[in-house]
C-alpha cells in the first residue's frame, strides 16, 4: 500500500483554516497513487483539492494525471486488463494475445465491446520478462497467458461481483 | 548576468536543477573561481557554473535558441542550441551546459549544423499553417531560424491538416496549438513568472500538448489574460484577439464619432514595430498616424490617469482619516491599486476575501470611457450612441476588462475596443503610412492634457510615484521632498520594493496625518504580487498603507500587448524612455493639469470621491474563487489517460 503524504502543517489564512502539505511536490505522485487505489481513478474535485493541498495548481495536477498511463482522470470501467508491449511480451507473441482478448471482448478497432466494464490497454514493460506474455489485470499480475486463458480471463471478469471501489 | 533578471530566480519553482544558474562575481579565494574555456578558438574566462550559451554571449558568439528566454528558467527541451564539447560523446545543450573545467566547445561544425537542421525539420512536420496568414508572419521565430539554417524542403513531411481546434473561448488571448512546437515557454511564463497556473503540457510523448486544467476553454480556467504568454511565444501559437475589423468599420462609417485614446505605454514602444530601437518615444508622430487613419479624435490616457490618481488618493486620504482620526478599525488599509485589470483578476481569483483593499477606483482606460460618452458628449453635442470608443493599451486584459458586464455607467459601453500596439502597428502599416519619419501633432481638446505623472503610469512604480507627487502636495502645501520631483524609493526593477515617507508640518485640515510615517510598496508581476498578498493575509502588512501592483513585469511598459520579443533590457530602455519624457514635460503633477481641475469645476462639483464621480468612475468587484467549475463547460472532462 501507498503511503499518503503526512499532513501536519496547518495555516489560517483569511479566517480559514487551510492545511498544507508539508511535504515538497515529490510527494505528488505517491498521494496521486493512493487515490487511484481507493477510487480507480482520479476525479476533477481529487485534482483540484490535492493542488491545493500541495499548494500547486490544478493544471500541474493534471498534466502527472495525463502523463502516467496508470493515472487516469475518469471512470473508465470496472477492469482493467492491460497487456505488456515490451520487446520479450512481443517475441512470446503478446500481439496474438491481444487480438485472442480484442476477439472474446467484441473490440472493433478501439470502440467498447459487448463487455462494456472491461477495458483493454498497453503498458510498458511491467516486469514480468520471464513470464512472457504478461499481462496487470487489475492491478494483479499474470503471467505465462495462453490463448485458452483469454476466454477463462473475461468470463471471470465479466461474472466478478461489483466491489466496493466500483461504487466510488 | 546582469542583476535585473530577478524574475525568474526569485519566482521559479523549477526543479533546483533547472533553476537559472546563479553566477555573479565569485571571490578569488573560492573553490574553483574564474575559469577559461575556449569557444570557436576564442579565450573566454567565465565564473564556474556560466552556462555556455552565456559564455558564448560575452564574446559575442550567437547560438540559436528557441526554448530559452531571460525571463524564465531553464528548460532544455528544443535542443536547437547543441554545440560540440570536446571530449563529450553527444551534441550538448548550450542553454543548460554549466561549465565547470576548462574545455573546448565549437558552435558551428557540419555534425551540429545537420543537427541544428534536422531539429528545426522535425519542428515544421507538426507546425501546421501557412506563414501568410499568421499574425507572427516576420516576427516569428521559427521562420528566422528555418532561414538560417537553408530550411529548404519539409525533409520529414509536412502535416496537411489541423489537429487541434482554434481556443477563441477567451476574450484576450487566442490559442491555436497547430503552431505550438512544444518549448514550454508559455507554461513557465504562467506558473513561474506569473504564479497564475492557466497552462500545462498534458499528455506524452507524440501526444503532448499545451493545454488547460482538463482541457478547457481559456476562459472557463483561471486566466487573468496577462498575455505575457503571447510575448513569449516563439511562433503564432499564442495571439492577442484582435479588434481591427470591428474599428475599420466604425472608421468608416461617417455617422460614428471614432475616438482613440492612447496610453503611454505603447508609445514608447510602437517604434520597435517599424525598425526603430527599443525605448524610442514616438508619442507626436503617432498623433500624426492615427489622425491619417481616420479616427476623428485622439486623445491622452494620461489625462484619466491624472483623474485615477485625484480619485485613487482621495480614496487613500478618506480612508487614512478614517483609520488615524476616526480610529475606525473596519477600514481596509492597505489600500492595493485596480489600474492593471490583471491583476484586478489574479485577486480576484486567488485572495477573493481581500477585494476590500483593492481601491474602487476605475482604470484609467474606462474612466476615460466613461467621460467620453458623458461629459465630452455632452459638450460636443455628440449622441454617445455614435461614439466609438477606441483605447490603444500595451496590454491583452483590457480587452477582457472593457467586455466586464459592470463597465457600462455612462449609459453605454465605456470602452468599446481595447486595441494593443502591435494591433495598432498593424493598422498603421495597413495604410501605408511611414511612422517615424512623419510630422508631429499634438493631441485633441479637452481630454489630450496629460502630466508627466499621468505618463510614468506606464512604467512599475509609476502609479504610486504619482500618488506621492500628489498626495504629499495636498496634505502639506509643498512639493513632494524629492531632487526634480525623481520619486527613487519607487523606482526600480526589484520584485517588491518599499520605501516610506514622513510628513511633516501638514495642512489644518489633514491635521491628524502629522508625524505619521507613510510605508508604500511596489511590487509586478503577479508573481510578485502572490508574495506580497501572502505577506498581508499574514497579517506582516498591517503598518502598510499604500501598495501599487502590476500584473506585468516591469509594469505597463511589458504589457501582453507591447511588441514581441521582450527581455530585461527592452523593457529598460522603454521605462528610460518613460522617465525622460516625463521630464521634459512642464505639467508634472496631476493635480495641476487644468483639464482635471476643470472637470472638477463643471461636471464633478463635488470633487473626487463624490457622488457622480462615484458612479461613473468607481466599480465593484467579482470574488472568483480558484475553483475551476468542469460541469459547466459544455465540452466536459477530457477522457484521461
Amino acid at each position: 500500500m501507498v503511503k499518503q503524504c503526512a499532513v501536519t502543517k496547518k495555516t489560517v489564512k483569511d479566517g480559514k483554516e487551510i492545511i498544507v502539505c508539508d511535504e515538497t511536490r515529490s510527494k505528488l505522485l505517491p498521494v496521486l497513487q493512493g487515490i487511484q487505489q481507493k477510487k480507480g481513478y482520479i476525479s476533477d474535485k481529487d485534482m483540484q483539492e490535492t493542488a491545493d493541498r500541495f499548494g500547486i495548481h490544478p493544471v500541474e495536477v493534471y498534466s502527472v494525471v495525463t502523463f502516467y498511463a496508470f493515472l487516469t482522470s475518469g471512470p473508465k470501467a470496472r477492469h482493467t486488463i492491460r497487456i505488456s508491449n515490451c520487446m520479450p511480451n512481443i517475441m512470446a507473441g503478446s500481439g496474438k494475445i491481444q487480438k485472442e482478448f480484442e476477439k472474446a471482448l467484441k473490440i472493433k478497432k478501439g470502440r467498447p465491446g459487448k463487455y462494456k466494464n472491461i477495458v483493454l490497454e498497453e503498458t510498458g514493460c511491467i516486469g514480468m520478462c520471464d513470464q512472457a506474455p504478461a499481462a496487470l489485470i487489475d492491478g494483479e499480475l499474470v503471467g505465462n497467458i495462453t490463448p485458452k486463458d483469454v476466454k477463462d480471463i473475461v468470463r471471470r471478469l465479466s461474472k466478478k461481483p461489483l466491489t466496493r471501489r466500483d461504487y466510488a | 548576468m546582469a542583476d535585473n533578471k530577478a524574475f525568474a530566480r526569485e519566482t521559479s519553482r523549477a526543479p533546483v536543477s533547472q533553476r537559472r544558474q546563479e553566477t555573479g562575481e565569485i571571490k578569488k579565494d573560492a573553490i574553483g573561481g574564474d575559469i577559461t574555456v575556449n569557444i570557436d578558438g576564442i579565450a573566454v574566462k567565465v565564473a564556474m557554473g556560466t552556462t555556455i550559451l552565456e559564455a558564448a554571449r560575452m564574446v559575442n558568439i550567437k547560438i540559436p535558441t528557441l526554448c530559452q528566454h531571460d525571463d524564465l528558467c531553464l528548460a532544455g527541451v528544443c535542443r536547437i542550441c547543441v554545440v560540440e564539447v570536446d571530449n563529450e560523446r553527444t551534441l550538448q545543450a548550450s542553454c543548460s551546459y554549466p561549465i565547470f573545467g576548462p574545455i573546448n566547445i565549437r558552435t558551428y561544425s557540419p555534425r551540429i549544423r545537420r543537427a541544428r537542421r534536422n531539429i528545426i525539420q522535425l519542428l515544421l512536420r507538426n507546425h501546421y499553417g501557412e506563414c501568410y496568414s499568421c499574425a507572427r508572419n516576420n516576427n516569428c521565430e521559427l521562420q528566422v531560424l528555418a532561414k538560417e539554417y537553408g530550411v529548404t524542403s519539409y525533409k520529414f513531411g509536412h502535416i496537411k491538416a489541423p489537429r487541434y481546434d482554434k481556443d477563441q473561448s477567451s476574450y484576450a488571448v487566442e490559442r491555436d496549438m497547430n503552431k505550438c512546437i512544444l518549448c514550454r515557454r508559455c507554461v513557465r511564463t504562467c506558473i513561474d513568472l506569473q504564479e497564475v497556473g492557466a497552462l500545462e503540457a498534458v499528455h506524452r510523448g507524440a501526444g503532448t500538448k499545451i493545454s488547460t486544467y482538463m482541457d478547457m476553454p481559456l476562459n472557463d480556467v483561471v486566466c487573468i489574460n496577462c498575455g505575457q504568454c503571447i510575448n513569449r511565444c516563439p511562433t503564432g501559437a499564442l495571439k492577442a484577439k484582435d479588434p481591427a475589423e470591428g474599428i475599420w468599420k466604425a472608421i468608416e462609417d461617417a455617422k460614428k464619432h471614432v475616438i482613440i485614446q492612447t496610453a503611454p505605454s505603447p508609445r514608447a514602444a510602437i517604434g520597435e514595430e517599424f525598425g526603430l530601437k527599443p525605448g524610442t518615444s514616438v508619442t507626436k508622430k503617432l498623433n500624426t498616424a492615427i489622425k491619417r487613419i481616420g479616427f476623428d479624435k485622439v486623445f491622452d490616457t494620461n489625462f484619466t490617469a491624472d483623474l485615477t490618481i485625484m480619485e485613487e488618493g482621495t480614496e487613500l486620504l478618506l480612508r487614512l482619516k478614517k483609520a488615524i482620526a476616526g480610529k475606525d478599525k473596519s477600514v481596509r488599509l492597505p489600500q492595493i491599486t485596480s489600474c492593471s485589470p490583471g491583476w484586478v483578476k489574479f485577486i480576484e481569483h486567488f485572495y477573493p476575501g481581500r477585494l476590500g483593499h483593492l481601491s474602487t477606483a476605475k482604470s484609467p482606460q474606462q474612466m476615460f470611457g466613461a467621460i467620453a460618452k458623458t461629459w465630452y458628449a455632452e459638450r460636443n453635442n455628440i449622441d454617445p450612441a455614435d461614439i466609438v470608443s477606441v483605447s490603444l493599451m500595451p496590454c491583452s486584459a483590457k480587452k477582457f476588462e472593457c467586455q466586464r458586464p459592470e463597465m457600462n455607467s455612462s449609459g453605454y459601453k465605456d470602452v468599446d475596443y481595447a486595441l494593443t500596439t502591435r494591433e495598432l502597428a498593424g493598422m498603421i502599416k495597413e495604410c501605408g503610412i511611414d511612422l517615424p519619419n512623419l510630422p508631429l501633432s499634438d493631441f485633441d481638446d479637452p481630454l489630450g492634457t496629460g502630466s508627466g505623472a499621468g505618463l510614468v503610469f506606464g512604467a512599475t512604480g509609476g502609479v504610486m510615484e504619482a500618488a506621492i507627487r500628489t498626495a504629499y502636495e495636498l496634505v502639506t502645501g509643498r512639493e513632494a521632498p524629492f531632487e526634480n520631483l525623481r520619486v527613487m524609493p519607487v523606482r526600480g526593477v526589484e520584485g517588491i520594493r518599499k520605501a516610506q515617507i514622513i510628513i511633516k508640518d501638514t495642512l489644518e485640515q489633514w491635521k491628524f496625518l502629522e508625524g505619521v510615517t507613510l510605508k508604500v510598496m511596489v511590487a509586478h508581476g503577479t508573481a510578485n504580487a502572490k508574495k506580497v498578498m501572502d505577506m498581508l493575509c499574514e497579517g506582516q502588512l498591517d503598518d502598510y498603507h499604500f501598495i501599487e501592483v502590476m500584473a506585468c513585469p516591469g509594469g505597463c511598459i511589458g504589457g501582453g500587448g507591447q511588441p514581441i520579443p521582450t527581455g530585461p533590457d527592452i523593457r529598460g530602455a522603454r521605462i528610460k524612455a518613460i522617465y525622460a519624457e516625463d521630464e521634459s514635460l512642464v505639467l508634472r503633477k496631476s493635480h495641476e493639469n487644468p483639464v482635471v481641475k476643470q472637470i472638477y469645476e463643471q461636471y464633478f462639483k463635488e470633487g473626487p470621491c463624490g457622488h457622480l464621480s462615484h458612479k461613473l468612475l468607481h466599480t465593484g468587484y467579482t470574488a472568483r474563487g480558484k475553483w475551476i467549475n468542469v460541469k459547466k463547460t459544455k465540452r466536459g472532462p477530457g477522457s484521461g489517460s
